[in-house]
């Protein structure tokens, strides 16, 4: 339990842990617990009100001992305090409709948005607060500690020391908040083995394992399908790439998961190297192992590669290509999440990413009526840290647009990018964000904003790039964002004058304004055209899953 | 289906080519056919779109295209499956590049 | 600026992804392509306007005359991305008008790039009218002693009536994204159930229908790259050695009695794996994840 302290007892978390261990033992359960009984375990060691972490990432998901506790008598488990970095299976929300759990500080839904939306409306579920990955990391060590943690890894040995493969993620973070703090830390693996490839998390760290009847879901979230990517989508990473990344010289980034970031992944060889590019832009890299990467990294323009968490079907290739990723004595790929958003958020002269509105002030959410869907780490990366003291060109040049000559300090690129419409003719520019609903009714605090608009540097879309650095006046910086806003009715209703005026200012810049010709804007600019063209360029190396196969 | 027709005063425009033909009739997508027309210093545009009820920025799209660039003295037509704004834009662009043939 | 250098694999143009106007000016001649009826004078479906869908001005098939290494050929291309390149009534007049000048013409050879899954239901009878005449027009052009090439390679492969098109030409080359049929994945399934055959299974699909699959059956008479220059260099190949003797019924009828023996031979087979471990292929699971030149040099290697 959480209680304040009493004066005078001293370690009554020490207590607690030993409380529970003796509960598991009195069950006759060692270390290694039989799957069978995992949920007389769980009952054993967590208490009503518990701060319980469940391991759920973008890619590795704890499912087994999520549904585990699912399962359990909510007579002896209820009112736990979830705590978790995403909420994406549907155990996860069982837990709620169940009655075993009650609270929930979290970072993101993704799939479970709509469920978790009623769940809210209904009082089934309090939310304590939505998170970025960084922050509910930084609350573990604060105020959140868990009690306990269910967590997932590749394999054990017999000592119980865990080894995570390549998608470490959110691991590491999770199990220091809870091992040294008196918390228990309960594990599920895919396989118990005589000899790990590497140790991840040791031993002593950790208090109960347990093999799965079956792998942990892995969910392919990074493989986007250079099929899909449009001529429109080329047309828009050709503007990034001459108006903004050859114009700051952005060398270390981090990109969005989207077509649009793709697309600029995969001109890196063809346009960008034309361009005289390579080695000038885009070298380091905080990002996950996208496959859409490929050709550039076997072009040479990439130099190294920290990731979240990894991909399913890369494996090899980044085992075999150790010079840019991180990788472990054994081979493979190590992952850490919280490191990896440390590095998107400080060590980065850019993000940029897409997103499904974005208003006047420049504010954008990806929120949208009846999903609580939440942040994830597009936040902590797309924003401009303050903190930030080392100088790069491209940091200088953005403070110094913005402040003027003698600016103190620079600025982080944090650039949106997205087509004016979505599908369905619905508008990315809007007059107020569907956030501002969804927080009216939902109770919230704050409307889930994603990036805030004094962050954002610079909007792309199809019409053009607004450098909003260079806006003087909320007026100006509105209307730059109308000028590039297309025939949405937010764009449609500019003051043309003013938007001509801009553009003379190049504080908007069209594609005729950098030089580029329409006609190029073609899908054959594409270093790669289909998920087959990606394995040819690594070389038979990167197996992609079977829903990007047609062979 | 919707028919929708337009004609813009616009600079005349020098073609290189009879007519240029560009993209196809799938799903958000459109073909745009540019022609020379009949009168030097306007430029019609017929559109037969999948999609009702969009005129006002179909108009808008097109309007903005006429006084970006010189199109007197062509005849457009258009065939549309739903193609998005962007789209439309893009291949306007594209046509015209084909139709007026300067160096890509 | 500098000159770009790219890869091998950058210059690598899908066909399976291309439009029907561009795999005509990349697999002929630069520059020697003549349309017939092109789009400014061509009229765009009746049917389709009655129905209130936009048509297309060249009715979703390209037609013309052009060079392939130097010989005169005739060209049908069909554009899948239009209506899944389905065959109404004035795209089935252009290919069969087309295929009747070949006749009288007589080119070295007709390419027809076939890209289309059948009858273009909205136009009912006369798409079903205009598929029949295609097929005799394929027949009438081989008796004049014109070869008629299958290019099947497109997003929609070559389905229904056009799969059977398909089959009544000369000769058919396919890449290993191609597909040939007679009914398509989506047409099983909804027919027969998905336990019959799952049509999202995409590696199943191409399994019984795909390039590789018709290569080692011996529908297809050669398996080319997935890119314009694979399938020029097919033509050209095919054609460079071309002595098929003229069709007749007596051919047609041997045809038949080797399919039926075929069909028997490979009766209750739910999956091209099965099929190519009775052809004598080692190791089938293999066949999807291998090269074009190793499941050529695969073949060659197969009990007669």
């Amino acid at each position: 339990m959480n209680a304040p302290h009493s004066p005078g007892a001293w370690d009554t978390r020490r207590q607690g842990r030993m409380r529970r261990i003796e509960r598991a033992a009195s069950l006759g359960v060692a270390r290694q617990v039989p799957a069978s009984r995992i949920g007389e375990l769980l009952e054993a060691v967590i208490e009503p009100g518990d701060r319980v972490c469940l391991e759920g990432n973008n890619q590795k998901q704890a499912d087994f001992l999520s549904e585990a506790l699912a399962d359990c008598n909510p007579e002896r488990l209820h009112d736990l305090h979830m705590l978790q970095s995403v909420l994406a299976l549907p155990s996860h929300v069982d837990l709620f409709e169940r009655g075993i759990a009650s609270k929930l500080d979290f970072s993101f839904s993704g799939p479970q948005g709509a469920r978790l939306a009623r769940l809210v409306q209904d009082r089934q579920i309090e939310i304590g607060a939505i998170h970025t990955y960084l922050e509910l990391f930084g609350r573990y060590f604060v105020d959140l500690t868990p009690n306990v943690c269910l967590i997932a890894a590749q394999s054990a040995d017999a000592a119980g020391n865990l080894y995570t493969g390549p998608n470490t993620e959110d691991t590491p973070a999770i199990v220091e908040a809870t091992a040294f703090k008196g918390g228990i830390v309960i594990a599920q693996v895919n396989e118990l083995v005589d000899k790990l490839p590497r140790v991840d998390v040791p031993a002593d760290w950790v208090d109960f394992y347990v093999v799965a009847p079956r792998p942990n879901y892995i969910e392919p979230l990074f493989t986007r399908d250079p099929a899909q990517i449009t001529d429109v989508q080329v047309l828009m990473a050709m503007m990034a790439l001459k108006g903004i990344y050859a114009e700051y010289g952005v060398k270390r980034l981090n990109h969005g998961i989207g077509f649009d970031t793709a697309a600029i992944e995969l001109l890196l060889p063809t346009y960008a190297t034309e361009l005289g590019l390579k080695g000038k832009i885009c070298t380091h890299w905080a990002l996950n192992p996208h496959p859409t990467l490929i050709p550039a990294i076997e072009s040479g323009c990439v130099e190294s590669i920290h990731s979240f968490g990894s991909e399913v079907g890369m494996e090899n290739y980044i085992a075999a290509r150790s010079d840019i990723f991180f990788t472990g004595a054994d081979g493979s790929m190590r992952s850490n999440r919280a490191f990896s958003q440390t590095a998107g958020l400080y060590a980065c002269d850019m993000f940029i990413g897409s997103t499904l509105q974005i208003d006047l002030a420049g504010n954008s959410s990806t929120a949208t009526m009846g999903r609580i869907t939440g942040f994830g780490g597009a936040p902590n990366m797309g924003s401009d840290p303050h903190g930030r003291r080392h100088a790069s060109p491209a940091w200088l040049k953005a403070g110094r647009e913005a402040g003027g000559p003698d600016a103190i300090r620079g600025r982080k690129l944090v650039v949106q990018m997205v087509e004016t419409f979505r599908e369905h003719m619905a508008p990315v520019f809007v007059e107020e964000l569907d956030a501002w609903k969804l927080k009216e009714s939902m109770g919230m605090e704050l409307p889930p904003i994603m990036i805030y608009g004094d962050d954002v540097t610079h909007i792309v879309t199809e019409e053009g790039i607004a450098n909003l650095l260079l806006c003087r006046t909320p007026e100006e910086r509105e209307q730059a964002i109308r000028g590039v806003a297309g025939f949405t009715p937010v764009g449609m209703a500019r003051d043309r004058k003013m938007v001509e005026q801009l553009r003379q200012r190049g504080i908007i810049r069209r594609a005729e304004d950098l030089g580029i010709d329409p006609r190029r804007a073609n899908r054959d600019l594409l270093a790669a055209r289909s998920v087959k063209d990606l394995v040819r360029w690594s070389g038979g190396l990167y197996a992609p899953p079977a829903r990007f196969r047609n062979w | 289906m919707e028919n929708l027709e337009f004609r813009f005063a616009a600079q005349p425009v020098k073609p290189a080519a009879g007519a240029a033909l560009c993209g196809v009739v799938g799903s958000g997508n459109l073909e745009i056919l540019i022609r020379p027309g009949d009168e030097a210093d306007a430029c019609t545009v017929v559109v037969k779109t999948s999609a009702r009820g969009f005129g006002k920025i179909w108009e808008a799209v097109i309007a903005e295209f006429a006084s970006r660039h010189p199109v007197g003295g062509t005849r457009i037509a258009i065939n549309d499956m739903g193609a998005t704004p962007a789209v439309v834009t893009l291949r306007l662009g594209q046509a015209l590049g084909d139709y007026t043939g300067g160096a890509q | 600026m500098n000159a770009p250098v790219y890869t091998n694999l950058v210059l690598r143009h899908s066909y399976f992804e291309a439009t029907a106007r561009s795999r005509v000016a990349a697999v002929l001649d630069a520059g020697s392509f003549r349309e017939f009826l092109p789009p400014e004078v061509a009229q765009p479906s009746p049917h389709l306007a009655i129905l209130d869908i936009p048509g297309a001005f060249d009715d979703g098939v390209i037609i013309g005359s052009a060079a392939l290494g130097g010989k005169p050929v005739l060209v049908i291309a069909q554009e899948g991305q239009f209506m899944g390149g389905a065959v109404g009534e004035i795209h089935g007049a252009k290919i069969v008008g087309l295929l009747r000048r070949a006749a009288l013409e007589k080119p070295a050879a007709v390419l027809f790039m076939v890209d289309s899954g059948g009858v273009r239901l909205h136009e009912a009878n006369a798409g079903l009218i205009a598929i029949s005449e295609i097929m005799r027009a394929v027949l009438d052009t081989r008796a004049a002693g014109v070869p008629v090439l299958a290019l099947v390679g497109g997003s929609c492969g070559a389905f229904g009536g056009m799969g059977i098109v398909s089959r009544l030409c000369s000769a058919i080359i396919m890449s290993e994204e191609g597909r040939l049929a007679l009914s398509g994945p989506e047409v099983i399934e909804t027919v027969a159930g998905v336990e019959e055959f799952d049509s999202k299974d995409r590696a199943l699909v191409w399994r019984v229908t795909g390039g590789k699959h018709r290569y080692l059956t011996g529908d297809c008479a050669e398996l080319v790259e997935d890119d314009a220059a694979g399938f020029r260099q097919g033509a050209i190949d095919l054609l460079a050695g071309w002595n098929e003797p003229v069709p007749s019924s007596a051919g047609l009828r041997a045809e038949q009695e080797r399919l039926s023996r075929r069909r028997q031979r490979f009766a209750g087979m739910r999956d091209g794996l099965e099929v190519w471990a009775a052809l004598g292929v080692p190791d089938p699971r293999q066949v999807s994840l291998i090269d074009r030149d190793s499941l050529v040099a695969l073949k060659k290697g197969l009990p007669a």
